[in-house]
């Protein structure tokens, strides 16, 4: 009877001691092992923007994501749509497909609201990007990345008092578009010159040409272009080349024929946000908040610009601009 | 739909000459022209210079290129949605080609060339064996075209957009024939708006004077009849898809060389603009009517617009509403002549 007892009491210990299912020096090493980013689950995380086909910036932004998620061994997933409405369907279908984690933007907040809060409620992780750094706390978001356009204009304000310039043009190339309306406002708020906005056809170049060339020619005294987008730049410098006015460019984000440009001198500054942070630093949040529970900025968003690339530093963004990450 | 005895047609009876030139179809939008026209001089004070028309007649050209091929196309009787994307598809090849395999960019002019003749020849085969009307089928090649401008843009060179190819051999022989600018009387004016007047001129001369020009009208007209008195409808069709693609090819060489590189996503809703240029200079959405000065002068009217504008420092956030108005105003004015002048006939 009691060698019995003592057996089974031995036999007990023994089964105890092969594993325990909770702490221990083991999970933490694996909780280590997590956080090093070499083991864990595979996160499956997804990105909704609200960028139209093909748009340069956001193809920047995705490859930040992408080699975030090569790190931090994570799905990427990715879909885009103009259009709030359909861009809420598409936050939707990645709820129903139970995602571990979400980034969204805000560019239309007042459409993407109820999707987001679907996606709060269901327990999957929210961190907006690039628009939206007013609602993204309010709508329960973790975190928000992104460049406050307003502030980013001003910098571009200050610049184009740096360059000299008395008078100058805003181009707007997508109408009805609250960031870019910002940045233009932002601009004119610490530009000491006079500036006004010109509405350009963003995805016709001959127009935007044309409509430059002939704002420059219906006004002579314009000695300044503040373009949003870098293609947009490029134009304008032949625009202004084309009509024989002295007006300097500059603009708002870049690619790799722009630091060119920058190089040699034919475009002033460029205000750069940072679209690869933006991307990696999304993905990278929810990672660390699956593994960590960390949330960064403090319920504050996250800015990821303006940086500014002028002559002084171009030559060092050069080659990551060469890659199309910068 | 019967085939009036010639004898005792009333439709080729001799009319007066006036009645003739208010018979035209582009007769409406010659008017609205030059009300616009008249208007920015009035509004505008920068609009009357020599400088600022060549900048007019220049986004004009942009337009009227692809509207040459797209009215004659229309009078066929047929819609092409996808000649937005495929002038940027044309452009992409070209720069493509040439930079990734590193070829003198006459090569990669020409492959885009055979490239998208062959687009444009899948257009029209697609449309006559299928018998959809050429709305859907195009349609579908549209964004058949749009994923594709897109998907290897991004598989061939990683980026959204062509890298530049400005210092590739042959550029500047290239862009001397698509996109430089000369001066005339001191005067910038782009090579693409001699261009466009030279197609414009092909275009009338086959409309007017040959007897392809008869071919398209009697096919847009009336398909069935066209087949019955022996004229070769299925090859007209496809000829004038072939067109619109020659025009997408030539344009998108246009924007090649005068911008270096290309963006994948541009010309998506061009295809309209184009369509808008033909009707207002008096093309038909049901085919058999109209000419290709008409569309010259559509995209002249478009140019007047979109550019006038800006001369007239109007607030650019109701540049849309102005566009639509004026067009509408267009084709209006346009139905009411034409109307009297049938009326009167």
């Amino acid at each position: 009877m009691k060698r019995k007892v003592i057996a089974a009491a031995l036999a007990g210990l023994l089964a105890l001691s092969a594993c325990s299912s909770s702490g221990g020096k083991k999970a933490d090493e694996q909780a280590t092992k997590a956080l090093n980013g070499s083991g864990g689950p595979r996160l499956k995380i997804a990105m909704v923007t609200h960028s139209a086909q093909g748009d340069a910036f956001w193809d920047i932004v995705q490859k930040g994501a992408q080699s975030a998620s090569a790190k931090d061994n994570v799905q990427f997933l990715y879909a885009a749509d103009p259009d709030g409405g359909k861009q809420a369907q598409l936050v939707q279908s990645y709820i129903d497909q139970h995602v571990d984690g979400l980034i969204v933007t805000l560019a239309k907040p007042d459409a993407l609201k109820d999707v987001v809060a679907k996606a709060v409620a269901a327990k999957i992780p929210v961190v907006t990007i690039n628009s939206g750094a007013e609602e993204s706390a309010k709508f329960g978001a973790l975190a928000h990345f992104g460049q406050d356009e307003n502030i980013a204009g001003q910098a571009a304000g200050e610049q184009l008092n740096k360059a000299g310039i008395k008078k100058a043009v805003c181009l707007i190339h997508e109408q009805g578009n609250v960031g870019l309306e910002a940045r233009c406002a932002g601009a004119k708020k610490t530009f000491s010159g006079q500036m006004q906005n010109l509405f350009v056809q963003g995805a016709n170049m001959p127009q935007v040409k044309s409509a430059v060339t002939a704002k420059l020619q219906a006004d002579k005294g314009i000695d300044g272009i503040l373009a949003l987008n870098a293609q947009i730049a490029l134009t304008a410098v032949d625009a202004a080349k084309g009509s024989g006015s002295k007006a300097k460019v500059a603009t708002f984000d870049m690619n790799k024929d722009l630091v060119t440009a920058i190089k040699d001198g034919r475009i002033q500054f460029a205000v750069d946000q940072q679209p690869y942070l933006q991307g990696y630093e999304a993905v990278d949040e929810l990672w660390l908040y699956k593994r960590n529970g960390d949330i960064l900025g403090g319920g504050q968003p996250v800015l990821t610009g303006p940086a500014i690339v002028d002559k002084s530093n171009a030559d060092a963004v050069a080659p990551y601009a060469d890659r199309g990450t910068r | 739909m019967t085939i009036a005895p010639p004898a005792a047609d009333e439709r080729v009876a001799a009319r007066s000459s006036f009645r003739k030139l208010l018979g035209r179809p582009e007769i409406g939008a010659l008017i609205g022209a030059i009300v616009l026209f008249v208007f920015f001089s009035l509004v505008a004070d920068a609009f009357l210079r020599a400088s600022s028309f060549s900048t007019v007649l220049y986004s004009s050209a942009s337009m009227g290129i692809m509207a040459v091929s797209v009215s004659l196309l229309m009078i066929g009787g047929e819609f092409d949605l996808s000649a937005g994307v495929m002038v940027t598809s044309s452009a992409l090849i070209a720069s493509m080609f040439s930079y990734e395999l590193t070829l003198n960019v006459w090569v990669g002019v020409v492959v885009s060339l055979v490239v998208t003749l062959a687009l444009g020849f899948l257009n029209g085969l697609l449309y006559v064996r299928t018998g959809l009307p050429s709305f859907i089928v195009t349609l579908g090649t549209f964004f058949m075209l749009a994923g594709l401008n897109l998907g290897f843009t991004k598989l061939i060179t990683h980026n959204v957009a062509t890298p530049s190819i400005e210092d590739m051999d042959g550029f500047s022989q290239a862009r001397a024939v698509f996109a430089r600018d000369f001066t005339i009387g001191g005067v910038q004016v782009n090579i693409s708006v001699l261009w466009w007047i030279v197609f414009v001129a092909i275009a009338t001369w086959l409309l007017l004077r040959t007897r392809s020009g008869n071919w398209i009208f009697a096919v847009g007209g009336s398909a069935a009849s066209a087949r019955a008195v022996g004229v070769p409808v299925t090859r007209t069709k496809i000829a004038l898809f072939m067109g619109v693609s020659f025009t997408a090819w030539f344009y998108g060489m246009h924007i090649l060389f005068n911008f270096k590189s290309v963006q994948s996503g541009e010309g998506v809703g061009n295809e309209f603009f184009y369509i808008i240029c033909a009707v207002v200079g008096g093309c038909l959405l049901t085919g058999g009517y109209g000419s290709a000065i008409g569309a010259a002068i559509g995209a002249f009217i478009w140019g007047m617009t979109s550019n006038g504008i800006v001369y007239a420092e109007w607030n650019p956030d109701w540049f849309k509403f102005f566009l639509g108005a004026m067009l509408l105003a267009a084709t209006v004015v346009n139905l009411v002549v034409r109307r009297r002048a049938e009326a009167g006939k």
